[in-house]
């Protein structure tokens, strides 16, 4: 089976965010693979011990990204290929990242593509879906189960809490939600084999685009930590007076009524 | 110089640090109240390869480096002071005798399922009235024929009564000056008349495995001698020498984990109206704490470089060593400090760091003979 996965490199959002003109500071910001890319990578490995193929982990990024992929390697991939847009796309979005992944998954007949549900830093759920509509293939989200019969899939969907089960067929792309699967380790001996399988370096010429052609659809106009919470107010007196108190700052205060 | 990790040792302490984040330290508190030796997490440190950082791929390992192998040290350490001694014991003191001294059989034989995490081995040098003074050494061995008659005690044996073998020291001799002739010798710990305790009731580093050996005509076949007959003494210098790069690393995270709980009480703590991190009293030892920690890490991975570059590494691996135990005392010693009347309670977790690290300037030699070391490579 051809198995592609989906990776992206994020800052690790458990981390101290520090934003710099307008911008989130990579200075001492600690990165790792998107938490969510890793049950994708997980999954991947799993069908493609159980079914056979081979795995090749993709990312759109700079070549900071290339620890995340030898790291995806070390977990059991079999090859990597980084599509490195630093110097030739100045501002990207997800219409950006979807674009580039289907010109360069368009000619390589794949069965299988898992993504992560969403990417801890921007959370948009954007790029999976949007490489599958660009490709023409189906594709099911927030997937927490996959089972693959000949070209017959079965998907169980996380639908906010319920479950949906979902019949479809290859070739699928399919974004992964929290309890699809444990992740592993990458072992020891994995770290020191992933230096040798091979890692493919892509540029927008390679894919024969242009940069007009991966334009960003969207601006950002502007980013900011969310405001600091604040201690809460604890109102006092009679129950009834409480109440009314309540009702007046929700008008006043709050002026969420 | 280039003062960057490899990506590969990166990715080694990333892979470290989130299996000892889930796996080690929500447990270590628990560990260390019932001092028991977790042995299903180190069959998964085993799976994963982490007995094998520093041998090569034909004896198990994973062809790692020695600094690899001390962040591990230090990731496992930082999670939890036991379980990163007995893992630093397995592997620089049960493997690392057998791959740098043993034939090709006993590599085979030994190391080969100790790099795979499959079986433990320990180092049984110490004894009631021998440590650092090997002279004291009464083990004896006497050769019968074709085996080796053992009889002796040893004492503080980590790991011991987990292992598959002990490497024994032994007197096998006299030499032409009179002086005693020291071997080293595996002896499985199965031998008929060789009992394991491990009774010992210890102040920290609870969740390691410690042992008293007594070795009453103990009898294993000759080719069970390690290396060199008469260069015992040489051979298990040069095993500490790269035993204390791994307690030194080992401080390291004890004092690492000391200070990041220290640092953010003091953030979250309000005394007078304000975080006591405010205060400069705080923030000095904040401060000290930091600095140390960093200098003593960089001295770490110096003599970690050193032993991976084939050159001379005994006085820096005793500067790493003794900096970094003494340092970690010092650090965990002001992280209860910091967190006052808590810091003195189980509940915080602090007060364990400094009972664990205590153990550091005792153990692989205590801080007067690092100072001895030291003093003799300068030409003393």
């Amino acid at each position: 089976m051809n198995i592609f996965v989906l990776m992206k490199r994020t800052f690790d959002t458990e981390e101290k965010i520090v934003i710099n003109n307008g911008a989130v500071s990579e200075d001492g910001a600690e990165f790792i693979i998107n938490p969510y890319d890793e049950y994708a990578i997980e999954e991947a490995i799993q069908v493609r011990d159980k079914h056979g193929g081979e795995i090749t982990v993709v990312t759109v990024g700079n070549e900071e990204a290339e620890k995340e992929l030898r790291t995806a390697l070390a977990m059991g991939c079999d090859k990597a290929v980084l599509i490195n847009i630093e110097d030739d796309v100045e501002e990207s979005d997800q219409y950006t990242t979807a674009k580039i992944l289907a010109e360069y998954l368009k000619d390589k007949n794949p069965d299988l593509i898992l993504a992560g549900n969403v990417a801890i830093d921007g959370g948009s759920g954007q790029v999976g879906p949007r490489v599958a509509e660009l490709l023409g293939i189906p594709y099911v989200t927030t997937i927490t189960k996959l089972d693959i019969d000949g070209s017959k899939v079965t998907v169980v969907r996380d639908v906010e809490g319920d479950e949906e089960i979902i019949e479809t067929s290859l070739p699928l792309l399919v974004t992964a939600q929290q309890g699809l699967n444990e992740p592993r380790y990458p072992s020891l001996p994995g770290i020191m084999k992933a230096k040798k399988k091979p890692l493919e370096e892509l540029e927008l010429d390679d894919l024969d685009l242009e940069e007009d052609d991966v334009e960003a659809k969207t601006k950002t106009i502007e980013i900011f930590l969310p405001p600091k919470k604040e201690a809460g107010k604890i109102l006092q007196g009679e129950l009834v007076d409480q109440v009314k108190e309540l009702v007046s700052l929700l008008h006043t205060e709050a002026k969420v009524v | 110089m280039n003062f960057e990790l490899t990506k590969e040792q990166q990715m080694i302490k990333e892979m470290v640090r989130d299996f000892a984040e889930n796996e080690i330290k929500p447990y270590a508190a628990e560990w260390d109240r019932t001092a028991e030796f977790p042995i299903e997490t180190f069959k998964k440190m085993g799976e994963l390869g982490l007995f094998g950082i520093p041998f090569p791929e034909e004896y198990g390992g994973s062809g790692g480096d020695t600094i690899s192998y001390a962040i591990a040290v230090e990731e496992i350490g930082r999670a939890c002071g036991g379980v990163g001694l007995s893992y630093a014991a397995a592997v620089s003191l049960g493997a690392s005798p057998i791959y740098y001294f043993g034939t090709e059989e006993q590599k085979q034989k030994w190391l080969v399922p100790m790099a795979k995490g499959e079986t433990f081995g320990a180092f049984g040098l110490t004894e009631p009235n021998a440590g650092s003074d090997a002279g004291g050494t009464r083990t004896r061995a006497v050769l019968y024929g074709d085996e080796y008659v053992i009889n002796g005690e040893k004492c503080w044996i980590t790991n011991a009564g987990y292992a598959r073998q002990v490497i024994v020291t032994a007197v096998t001799g006299k030499d032409e000056k009179g002086k005693n002739i020291i071997s080293a010798i595996i002896v499985p710990t199965d031998t008929p008349g060789f009992t394991i305790n491990c009774n010992y009731d210890k102040m920290g580093v609870r969740a390691s495995n410690t042992c008293e050996l007594v070795l009453e005509d103990v009898r294993v076949p000759k080719e069970n001698l390690l290396g060199d007959p008469k260069k015992g003494f040489k051979q298990f210098l040069y095993t500490l020498d790269g035993g204390r790069i791994s307690i030194a690393a080992l401080s390291v995270g004890i004092a690492q984990a000391a200070f990041e709980k220290a640092l953010k009480y003091a953030k979250e703590r309000t005394q007078f109206g304000q975080s006591i991190s405010k205060f400069q009293a705080i923030q000095f030892k904040l401060a000290d704490m930091a600095m140390q920690i960093e200098l003593a890490r960089n001295m770490v991975y110096k003599a970690a470089w050193l032993k991976d570059n084939n050159k001379p590494f005994t006085k820096e691996a005793s500067f790493a060593k003794l900096f970094a135990s003494e340092m970690g005392f010092r650090v965990c010693n002001q992280a209860i400090q910091i967190h006052g009347g808590y810091g003195y309670m189980k509940e915080y977790e602090v007060e364990r760091h400094l009972r664990d690290i205590k153990l550091m300037e005792i153990g692989e030699g205590t801080s007067e003979v690092q100072r001895i070391v030291i003093a003799r490579q300068l030409g003393c």
